[in-house]
């Protein structure tokens, strides 16, 4: 059920499982990720290192950076990547002052 | 390395038609993009999306198609998915794809690196479901995704555009909170008389007007004090409009108040920037072609200033008869000959301008925010920050980065610049080209040491192989 995403999608279309923060999701194999995240229902992708606020994609096009995402271990802007199968996301490293006991 | 006779950088309407045009005359053209389809943000996906969803999008978005299939040509080497982080002398270009590092050298560069959406900061810009109205329109386009239940907040002819994409989806929007005034309007009457040359622009503001009256979605006009309001994402956005408070609770903010040129690459190179007091922002020094004061270096595009689609793809045919009449591949008979119906077809795309800039100004709250505001997303560094950094001597955008390190996060100012440049322009009552811009250097995007490890290195690999 896509009820709980703020976004209507207009087709459907075939689905790669992917795991997001540990839960499996089935997302549009090719999709763009920042927005496939956003129509399965994930609102919140990481916390700012600065203050630990909640952040979202905000311009999908690559240059505010706030859709930031570790994919397989490397931090990546999600709406700057395409969904292949089997992909691991997770949030970004946390807040700074919690960096030293990583 | 890949040497060509002209890179161009950037694969929206600009950037197709020049290397389109370069290639026509006889030039070898790299062109590069972030994307992993060619269209820019205008026409993003449009070879998969017009099909689809073209009822929807608008035939002014179809017509993207004709320049993305006019990239089908054997002089047109085009590397989709290409980031590019640097630029240098020569000119050779760095940039990543697929996780490598690589570069290409060429002859002549035409940047079309066209716009960004102008930074909105108002209370609660940073909460997840906010946007930017580009995208929302990028979500529609590349993604068929439309938000359920979303407020159209700020002014411009865009956010028309996306309300009546949105009722054509079957999911208008909640309400249009406009920014602009009657004032605004009325100021704007002067230039009615040259926007009539651009006729079929107002024409079209019209009908999408028609299209949201007709769909009942409420509209606000003359809004300020707005904020957004949520825990950890949107939940309403508050405003004043028509002498009372107001509170939408919606899911998604989607904000706009125009475009500025996405200044990023153009600057890393040393290109001399201006202010443009009509357009409120910085724009390249060009003349007539694009071309810049950097010897080699042209610009087409929302790059160059605001233009939009339809002059950006003029723009970028007169950059590459530019280059092509440099190169030899044209006499200055010929280059000339093939301009004039070009710069005359601009000049009318260009017409309405003034008139759109007067009537849909940026909101002078966001230019100049209140205290508490935060500007600096990446950072988070508020207005009242930078204000005291100027009270503490603090002079311009680059001084401030010691202070306080706007400017110096993942985005590297294009969601900030122009707001610390106001907000010290405004401390010291100095002019923006005054206090200046933040120096803009390389890498353009964040690069990592992995992806420069893997850039192809063909004398280290002969060496291996001895």
């Amino acid at each position: 059920m896509k009820t709980a995403s703020p976004f209507h999608e207009l087709e459907d279309s075939a689905r790669v499982r992917v795991e997001f923060d540990g839960r499996p999701l089935d997302l549009p194999q090719g999709a763009n990720l920042a927005a496939a995240l956003l129509a399965a229902g994930v609102t919140v992708f990481r916390q700012t290192p600065v203050s630990g606020a909640p952040r979202g994609p905000f311009c999908m096009m690559g240059a505010c950076f706030d859709c930031l995402v570790e994919v397989d271990g490397v931090v990546r802007q999600a709406c700057m990547l395409e969904v292949t199968e089997g992909m691991r996301i997770a949030a970004p490293h946390q807040r700074r002052d919690s960096d030293e006991t990583q | 390395m890949k040497r060509s006779d002209l890179i161009v950088i950037g694969a929206g309407p600009a950037g197709m038609a020049a290397a389109a045009k370069a290639a026509e005359t006889g030039l070898a053209v790299t062109l590069l993009d972030e994307q992993p389809r060619p269209g820019g943000q205008i026409y993003r996906d449009v070879d998969r999306a017009a099909a689809k969803r073209g009822r929807i999008l608008g035939a002014d978005y179809t017509h993207g198609a004709t320049l993305t299939q006019s990239l089908n040509h054997p002089a047109i080497a085009q590397i989709s998915g290409a980031v590019v982080w640097e630029i240098e002398e020569g000119f050779r270009v760095s940039y990543t794809k697929d996780g490598c590092a690589a570069q290409v050298a060429g002859d002549r560069i035409i940047l079309a690196t066209g716009a960004l959406e102008r930074p909105m900061p108002v209370p609660g810009w940073t909460l997840p479901g906010v946007m930017t109205a580009g995208a929302a329109q990028i979500l529609l386009k590349q993604s068929g995704m439309v938000a359920r239940r979303a407020a159209l907040v700020g002014s411009g002819p865009l956010l028309y555009l996306i309300a009546a994409q949105m009722i054509r989806a079957g999911t208008p929007p909640l309400a249009l909170v406009e920014t602009q005034t009657r004032g605004d309007l009325l100021g704007a009457m002067p230039h009615l008389p040259g926007a009539l040359r651009g006729w079929p622009y107002l024409a079209k503001g019209m009908k999408l007007l028609r299209e949201i009256i007709r769909a009942r979605v409420p509209r606000h006009t003359g809004a300020s004090a707005i904020a957004v309001e949520g825990g950890t994402h949107a939940e309403a956005v508050r405003f004043r409009a028509g002498g009372r408070s107001h509170r939408i609770a919606c899911d998604t903010v989607l904000l706009h108040h125009g475009v500025v040129p996405n200044t990023q690459a153009a600057r890393s190179i040393g290109v001399a920037h201006r202010w443009n007091e009509a357009q409120r922002c910085f724009a390249p020094i060009l003349d007539t072609w694009g071309a810049t004061d950097v010897a080699g270096v042209l610009i087409a595009g929302d790059g160059a200033g605001i233009g939009g689609a339809k002059a950006a793809e003029i723009a970028g045919r007169i950059a590459a008869l530019k280059v092509a009449e440099e190169h030899g591949k044209l006499t200055q008979g010929e280059r000339d000959a093939q301009a004039r119906p070009l710069l005359a077809a601009r000049a009318r795309e260009l017409a309405v301008r003034p008139f759109l800039d007067t009537a849909y100004p940026p909101l002078s709250e966001a230019m100049t925010p209140a205290d508490a505001t935060i500007v600096c997303r990446c950072e988070e560094v508020t207005a009242g920050d930078i204000r005291g950094y100027a009270k503490l001597g603090c002079l311009g955008p680059n001084q401030a980065k010691a202070f306080g390190r706007p400017g110096m996060g993942p985005c590297q100012g294009r969601y900030c610049g122009l707001t610390v440049t106001a907000l010290l322009a405004e401390a010291h009552g100095t002019s923006p080209d005054a206090t200046g811009y933040y120096r803009i250097r390389p890498p353009l995007k964040p690069v990592t040491l992995g992806e420069l490890a893997a850039m192809e290195n063909p004398a280290q690999r002969a060496t291996e192989q001895e």
